[in-house]
């Protein structure tokens, strides 16, 4: 099979999921108990009144014809309006999304810079203290509710040394945010050249990019350590080790960079993993990201930002594995003859 | 012929009984790990008759007091004892979970076996559907879920088995694909078994050893799943106690110093999963001899 051929065979697949992924963003909100109409149209609303109001919003429609409406709506960028703000949920989204987005690359970047040295020095050192102190922090952070980790977390490093800030959003109380060009402040404030900012945000997201690197370094460790196990037993190893070659030059050049295109498939996993690690360490953070935002909604039976963020949240997980997907046919061309 | 299969299985089960103790002798983590297991779900299952305190008798003489020998891990604000709540906490941490797995499992196996021997359009379906629940982490749907449902006990088993269930059909499918064209398989179709006897008596049983495996792993990820939703406020709630959502009662004491109160909740969850995930990978290792000896 061509790679074009591939490509289009692995698009088309995505159809059939998100159409079965809005079924079930549609049918939660459905189901959710209280009655929009009822939250829109005030508790003074005379039954006339709500039945207009019901109307307007389609909801004496048969549910397929809703269904049809959400669809049309998520085309058109609608994603309903949040009860509790009053205000469309996507332009919440977009104004909370920076905040995920930096926490999440933030947690990724740190998880792989320990995790993969991790996981090489695992291999290289098999079945040694290395290896069995790598076991133990991978089945350990697998084991440990994110929650807790952060609660520990804010517990040792602010509470007890103080090394921390207080676990209170993104930058320090009295602190103005820097101007938005990215909207990611550490980013933002190096490009204004604001210092004090900068070095706020890095402190505010040390402790919450720490809790979740922490839950998901050990699949990007255990994958590196098995990837790696396999290739240093291949011949072309033995005939680089053979040839003399330097050590370090064999570990991280020839083998780590052959083991890398593996490692890129567990990061569809992780990025799921983080998706539901944000709502958790957001909550405990106070991080103003949408995690956080899905969570006070789900409190307040708020539909829309529910509906929204868990629709949000597939979306991206099946976009994500596309991606990676795509890349490991254009590196690996075994995957498009299967 | 029952005759002549009966008397070769008893010492058949005893030596499988002996190998299964001599591996476990062999692996001091599996067993220290069933071990924790077993003595959770003890307390859990006596914490009537061993609990040192009734878990909801207030005593304002020793509110807040940190572990001592009175109270081995201390008392809340309303002097309740910390210990006997964790132990009667943990049978909801323990039932709820497995309840889910269990009715998980039995659909997600049917369910699994069907797509995997009718193949064709059944298995399209089945499988696109899988993919779409799949696309949501399990605690986003599981979110999604109780605030949809409601949070009863009832209503979290439910959701924490619908988080399972295409787990389990996508294994069973694929163990299934792969059994189906065996010879015994064939064998009973030429002699005029008919389909739903085959996948039941013949295909269903093969495919067991690995659905033991992946449910022993899930018991851990969905007592996580619960313990994070009550920790958010989306699962058990007070007066119902389990262990993410005492953990979140204890947050506001870390300011005032009641370190406890939030550590040794989380600590039991920890604990518990880790005991879940361990013998899990034990039993792989044992079920499966392929894998022995191969760590993964």
């Amino acid at each position: 099979m061509s790679l074009a051929l591939y490509v289009l065979r692995r698009l088309l697949s995505v159809i059939p999921t998100l159409f079965g992924v809005t079924l079930v963003s549609f049918f939660l909100t459905y189901t959710l108990p209280g009655n929009p109409a009822m939250v829109k149209a005030g508790p003074l609303a005379t039954p006339e009144y709500l039945a207009e109001v019901e109307r307007r919003m389609g909801l004496d429609q048969p549910m397929w014809v809703q269904y049809g409406r959400y669809v049309s709506g998520l085309f058109r960028g609608d994603l309903g309006e949040s009860a509790s703000t009053g205000r469309p949920v996507l332009q919440d989204f977009v104004q909370r999304l920076p905040a995920t987005l930096e926490l999440t690359v933030a947690s990724l970047t740190l998880a792989m810079l320990i995790g993969i040295p991790l996981g090489v020095l695992s291999a290289v050192h098999r079945d040694t203290i290395i290896d069995h102190v790598g076991r133990i922090v991978g089945v350990a952070g697998v084991a440990m509710p994110t929650f807790w980790t952060g609660l520990l977390f804010v517990f040792v490093f602010f509470y007890l040394i103080g090394w921390a800030p207080a676990p209170l959003g993104r930058l320090a109380p009295g602190l103005a945010a820097p101007p938005t060009v990215t909207g990611l402040y550490v980013i933002d404030s190096i490009l204004a050249g604001n210092w004090p900012a900068l070095r706020s945000s890095i402190a505010q997201l040390a402790l919450p990019s720490a809790t979740l690197a922490f839950s998901v370094m050990a699949p990007i460790a255990r994958m590196v350590r098995a990837t790696m196990l396999e290739i240093l037993s291949s011949d072309y190893i033995t005939a680089a080790w053979a040839a003399g070659l330097p050590r370090r030059r064999v570990i991280y050049g020839d083998a780590l960079r052959n083991a890398l295109i593996p490692i890129v498939t567990t990061l569809g996993v992780v990025f799921g993993f983080l998706m539901a690690g944000n709502a958790v360490v957001e909550t405990v953070f106070s991080w103003p990201g949408i995690g956080n935002y899905a969570v006070t909604a789900l409190l307040t039976k708020d539909s829309g930002p529910i509906q929204s963020f868990v629709l949000f949240v597939a979306v991206m997980y099946v976009i994500v594995n596309l991606i990676v997907d795509l890349l490991y046919a254009v590196v690996d061309p075994r995957i498009r003859l299967s | 012929m029952t005759e002549a299969a009966a008397s070769p299985v008893s010492p058949a089960v005893h030596s499988r009984g002996a190998e299964a103790w001599r591996i476990l002798r062999r692996n001091p983590v599996t067993l220290a790990a069933i071990t924790i297991i077993v003595v959770v779900s003890v307390a859990a299952a006596l914490a009537s008759l061993i609990a040192p305190f009734d878990p909801n008798a207030t005593d304002p003489a020793v509110a807040l007091s940190p572990p001592s020998p009175h109270n081995w891990l201390g008392t809340d604000l309303y002097g309740r004892d910390q210990l006997s709540r964790l132990m009667y906490a943990a049978r909801l941490d323990l039932l709820i979970p497995f309840a889910a797995t269990l009715s998980a499992l039995a659909i997600g196996a049917l369910v699994g076996a069907l797509a995997g021997y009718a193949g064709r359009w059944v298995d399209q379906i089945i499988m696109r559907a899988v993919e779409s629940v799949l696309a949501f982490p399990a605690l986003v749907l599981a979110m999604g879920l109780t605030a949809a449902l409601g949070n009863s006990i009832g209503n979290i088993v439910l959701t924490l088995a619908i988080t399972q269930i295409p787990i389990y059909i996508r294994l069973i499918r694929g163990e299934m694909l792969r059994v189906r064209e065996m010879e015994y398989a064939e064998a009973a179709r030429a002699v005029g078994n008919p389909a739903w006897r085959i996948v039941l008596v013949h295909l269903l049983p093969n495919c067991i050893p690995p659905l033991i495996v992946q449910a022993t792993l899930a018991m851990g990820f969905a007592l996580l799943t619960m313990a994070a939703l009550s920790f958010l406020g989306l699962g058990i709630r007070p007066p119902d106690s389990e262990w993410g959502e005492m953990t979140a009662e204890g947050v506001g004491y870390m300011v005032t110093d009641e370190w406890w109160l939030f550590v040794f909740p989380g600590l039991m969850i920890m604990i518990s999963v880790l005991a879940f995930n361990l013998v899990g990978d034990g039993l792989r290792d044992f079920l499966d001899p392929r894998m022995r000896g191969v760590r993964s």
